[in-house]
């Protein structure tokens, strides 16, 4: 039995589970005058919103990219090309929003450079609905990232999200990562909202899955473990 | 609910964003199915482990001289005029 808590039945799964929680940016009123002043030429309320959202851009450049050298020339090329804009953005959706659209256009640009011979874009990669279908259902140990230290930790999570179509790793990145809601990341990628949700999901599949060679309890000291899906036997609630 | 259904509704469950009646109907599924509660568990957790990883955190000293990159070369544009980007 798991130390998850793994015992169907006999736990508030409502309470186990739960939903994820999303982070919180920082205030939009505030965001909003910031941008405002920006737009009459304040150049320290930009350098603010710089220093608000430079770590997002970052690790969202870096996310997509897999390579440092063109993160950091995405921060500066977004954060860049949003000052130059910033008469025509709206105000209609929040700046961060629309900063991340322009950071991941960047982002996307210089992996298209970079690996030329393979087409980038957000809607490649949809293969048949189910790709992301679980085929191990194993369960982890307990506490698994506790397992490796934090640069090993690091190693297997960035190995294992590089592996990722980069329409998938965008998406989950935005959402899962960064905190956006559906809406925004479906704004931010110019996708529409079912579209977000099915990446997402296969996404965090995939993921799973990925992860589950790293984190699997291994009883048997052969990481056979897992049953597939669909071999759960019928109970009295599969109707 | 089926295995199927659940896996359908996993992402919004996750996201807590699902109607009452399917949440209880899904909670259900996860009371018998050993299988669908692992899928759950495991990728709520794949979900968490990210978030939490600080993943790619930009680093103090790089994060200033970006910024003082940045902000050079959005007075530099000033200066040039709108057409510069």
């Amino acid at each position: 039995m798991s130390d998850f808590g793994l015992q169907p039945g006999k736990y508030c799964i409502a309470k186990r589970m739960g939903a994820i929680q999303n982070k919180v940016v920082g205030p939009v009123s505030e965001e909003l005058s910031l941008v405002q002043a920006a737009k009459r030429g304040d150049d320290s309320a930009f350098e603010e919103l710089v220093r608000r959202y430079d770590r997002n851009v970052f690790r969202i450049a870096q996310h997509i990219t897999q390579n440092r050298e063109d993160a950091e020339d995405v921060v500066q090329e977004a954060f860049l090309k949003a000052y130059g804009n910033l008469q025509q953005f709206q105000e209609q959706s929040k700046f961060y929003t629309w900063l991340v659209r322009i950071a991941v256009n960047e982002a996307l640009m210089k992996l298209r450079r970079r690996k030329p011979e393979r087409t980038v874009s957000l809607d490649e990669d949809i293969k048949t609905e189910d790709d992301s279908l679980p085929r191990e259902i194993a369960d982890w140990s307990p506490n698994p990232e506790q397992q490796y230290t934090q640069s090993e930790l690091r190693e297997i999570l960035s190995k294992t999200i590089q592996g990722l179509p980069p329409g998938f790793r965008t998406v989950f990145v935005l959402r899962d990562v960064e905190g956006l809601s559906t809406e925004e990341t479906a704004a931010a990628l110019e996708l529409s909202v079912p579209a977000v949700k099915s990446r997402l999901l296969r996404a965090r599949l995939q993921l799973r899955e990925r992860l589950g060679r790293y984190f699997q309890r291994r009883e048997n000291g052969d990481g056979k473990s897992g049953q597939k899906m669909g071999d759960a036997p019928s109970g009295d609630g599969n109707q | 609910m089926k295995c199927s259904e659940f896996l359908t509704e996993l992402t919004s469950y996750l996201d807590g964003v699902l109607d009452e009646k399917t949440k209880a109907e899904l909670e259900n599924h996860l009371s018998w199915c050993h299988n669908c509660y692992v899928v759950c568990d495991t990728t709520k957790k794949t979900i968490e482990i990210y978030r939490d990883s600080q993943l790619y955190e930009l680093p103090e000293d790089l994060r200033g001289r970006l910024r003082s990159a940045i902000m050079t070369k959005c007075q530099q544009h000033k200066k040039r005029g709108p057409q510069s980007v």
